[in-house]
């Protein structure tokens, strides 16, 4: 009996710690897709970390999705259906979307060139001495010579 | 040329005026429903007042009805409910009230207390309907159309201006189709 016993406690920690690590896995997993979902009532936390009700019953629909064998894109597109992309943190790239993942590239992209164009007219184009900063050798050398020369 | 260089960072600021003052008017706490032109989800709930009854979103179909999501602890679920009374009393609509994460004693004291402007009231205990329905606070109301589609999504409290203006033309249009 007391050999029973200790070969079930034997087996069962074993079968406890086989699946500790899978467990792990799953709450990394939920952890990761959880900060990339936005909780619909506090808008500025992430379902992971908001205490909303909302919140609890998302995150739990979230885990069975995913206890039944459902991909993170399925997950996604299942929340998406129900509360539009607004739930991701990181919009996809579409026709409505494009401004916004373009937008800041394409206003560096603007601010550069105009950069570029002032620097380029103010170093190259300008013969007139009295404004140009370096003044060419001739020029200096006269000059010395009106200054330190009598005629 | 060169007014017209100087007229080129007042144009910038009036049209970053533009985007600020039309963001002004937009309010971030509503959320566009992906599901208006779509099926309403369907549902199988035991009713409020008969827990032995239920009612599915095949009963619905065939006629233009609202679904109203209340309840008890609902505080701003108050301020449209004497909307909710007059509309059941002109008898243009029948409503559904979905109960939403109630408990069904509460949520029976309530309409007692209130007044009933429901046809009949079903229970989402655990808010699963809610979610299918992409519910995100309480009160929201659905009009859905005789084949089943939701037409319009009222995010808050049904205001006198709302129904006046966009629910009741809809919902007089969807019977006449």
């Amino acid at each position: 009996m007391r050999r029973f016993v200790g070969m079930a406690i034997l087996v069962l920690s074993a079968v406890a710690l086989a699946q500790a690590p899978m467990q792990k896995d799953l709450d990394a997993r939920l952890k990761r897709l959880e900060m990339e979902l936005r909780c619909l009532v506090c808008q500025n936390q992430t379902l992971a970390d908001s205490n909303a009700p909302l919140a609890e019953d998302l995150r739990r629909e979230v885990r069975e999705l995913a206890n039944s064998g459902k991909s993170d894109a399925d997950i996604k597109a299942y929340l998406v259906a129900r509360y539009g992309d607004f739930v991701l943190y990181r919009p996809p790239l579409q026709s409505n979307t494009w401004l916004l993942w373009i937008g800041p590239f394409a206003l560096l992209a603007g601010g550069a060139s105009i950069w570029y164009a002032i620097v380029r007219r103010r170093r190259g184009g300008d013969d007139d001495p009295s404004t140009s900063e370096t003044a060419p050798a001739e020029a200096v050398a006269r000059a010395r010579q009106m200054i330190y020369e009598e005629p | 040329m060169k007014t017209w260089r100087l007229l080129v960072p007042l144009a910038v600021f009036v049209i970053l005026l533009g985007f600020l003052w039309v963001g002004l008017s937009l309010d971030p706490r509503e959320v566009p429903s992906p599901l208006i032109g779509k099926p309403a989800p369907s549902f199988s709930l035991a009713t409020l007042h008969e827990p032995a009854k239920t009612l599915s979103s095949a009963d619905m179909k065939g006629q233009v009805w609202m679904l109203n999501v209340w309840a008890s602890w609902c505080v701003s679920c108050r301020s449209e409910h004497p909307l909710l009374m007059q509309l059941a009393k002109s008898n243009v609509v029948p409503v559904v009230g979905l109960d939403y994460k109630d408990k069904p004693d509460e949520g029976r004291a309530w309409l007692a207390e209130n007044g009933d402007p429901y046809r009949v009231s079903i229970v989402d205990r655990d808010g699963r309907v809610g979610i299918d329905f992409g519910v995100y606070g309480v009160p929201e109301t659905f009009v859905v159309d005789k084949q089943g589609v939701i037409r319009y999504k009222q995010i808050g409290p049904v205001t006198a201006d709302a129904l006046e203006r966009k629910i009741l033309p809809l919902v007089r249009d969807l019977q006449k189709s």
